[in-house]
């Protein structure tokens, strides 16, 4: 189990490294597609390596959910 | 495992970008029947192919292969060796894209630079891969290739679907010149399978409720193995008189009227 503050960090680490999104912008309330400019392709990308370090598992239907960093941190806390 | 349809065998698939893929489908059923896999794919999309690579039976080497990129192309069999495939005894071609601006309603308006772009990423691009790896290819040895049944016109799929109907007859001219070489080609003809390339056509939707009434074995648009198994079988010594031929794996829908 990781804490709230593992998984943004976490999370923080793959939006850069997939996305070049700058930690420092990685808070709970950006939206991935309209504050962080994360497209569709990214965010599968995303959500596959958040499955790979989180141990979750994301079925495509709840990804469609996850607007925001801080919807992404509660998904992750809620499946692990 | 041992006794498989594909052991021993070597083979390239192109185009896995999720486990929603057909190609991963593919590449997990070959890899289960003893073939030895590498994947292709390009650009943004390698990294997430390497990282899906990792869930396989036995993670797969990755070589990038952008098909509209002449030195990839004349470079890869050199690339396929040092993975160490000295040979290839299979390759499947999992690549197509249209611009958005060629599908969706307007087809008689769309530019030639969009249906073009169609033509050479989805329909050229299985000669020139095949001819890429040609200096690897086995006799026997197979290529695959993807289509989506382009017989008849569709709604929404504009010129990705005129692109199908290219690499269906493009299949057959790489049959007719490569069958001295012991070389098959064939195509899968799928139904709709919810995968990255299918959400990426607005409005095809339609087509999951079309197939839905009418198939007559059913069909489920989130099960990629029925295709995969297909494209395994082709690759295999169970269809060694095969060629230029064209498999739906639809559940019967192109057979039966409404």
């Amino acid at each position: 189990m990781s804490s709230t503050q593992e998984i943004q960090s976490g999370l923080a680490e793959i939006l850069e490294e997939v996305a070049g999104v700058s930690p420092a912008d990685a808070t709970p309330e950006k939206s991935f597609t309209d504050d962080l400019d994360v497209d569709s392709l990214s965010m599968v990308e995303i959500a596959t390596a958040v499955e790979d370090k989180f141990g979750v598992a994301i079925p495509d239907d709840q990804l469609a959910n996850i607007k925001t960093v801080g919807d992404a941190i509660s998904f992750i806390e809620k499946n692990q | 495992m041992s006794g498989g349809i594909l052991e021993g065998k070597k083979v390239l698939i192109t185009g896995v970008l999720t486990e929603a893929s057909i190609a991963f489908a593919t590449a997990r059923l070959a890899q289960e029947q003893g073939a030895t896999v590498v994947l292709s794919n390009f650009g943004r999309a390698l990294s997430l192919c390497q990282r899906i690579a990792k869930r396989l039976p036995q993670e797969a080497a990755v070589v990038e292969l952008d098909v509209t990129d002449p030195e990839h192309l004349s470079t890869l069999a050199d690339r396929l060796r040092e993975q160490g495939f000295d040979r290839l005894d299979g390759v499947v071609h999992s690549i197509g894209f249209a611009p958005q601006e060629a599908m969706g309603e307007g087809f008689p308006e769309v530019a030639w630079e969009h249906a073009a772009t169609a033509f050479q990423v989805s329909s050229w691009s299985y000669a020139s891969l095949t001819q890429a790896c040609r200096p690897l290819l086995a006799t026997p040895s197979s290529v695959v290739g993807l289509t989506f049944d382009a017989s008849v016109a569709w709604p929404v799929y504009g010129w990705m679907g005129a692109a199908k109907a290219a690499l269906e007859s493009v299949s057959r001219y790489v049959a007719r010149e490569l069958g001295p070489e012991g070389v098959r080609s064939n195509i899968v003809a799928a139904g709709p399978l919810r995968s990255m390339a299918m959400k990426s056509i607005p409005g095809s939707k339609q087509f999951e409720e079309a197939w839905e009434g009418r198939a007559p074995l059913g069909w489920s648009v989130t099960d990629t193995e029925p295709a995969g198994k297909a494209v395994v079988a082709l690759l295999s010594d169970w269809f060694p008189a095969t060629t230029g031929e064209i498999v739906h794996v639809d559940g019967g829908f192109h057979a039966v009227g409404v």
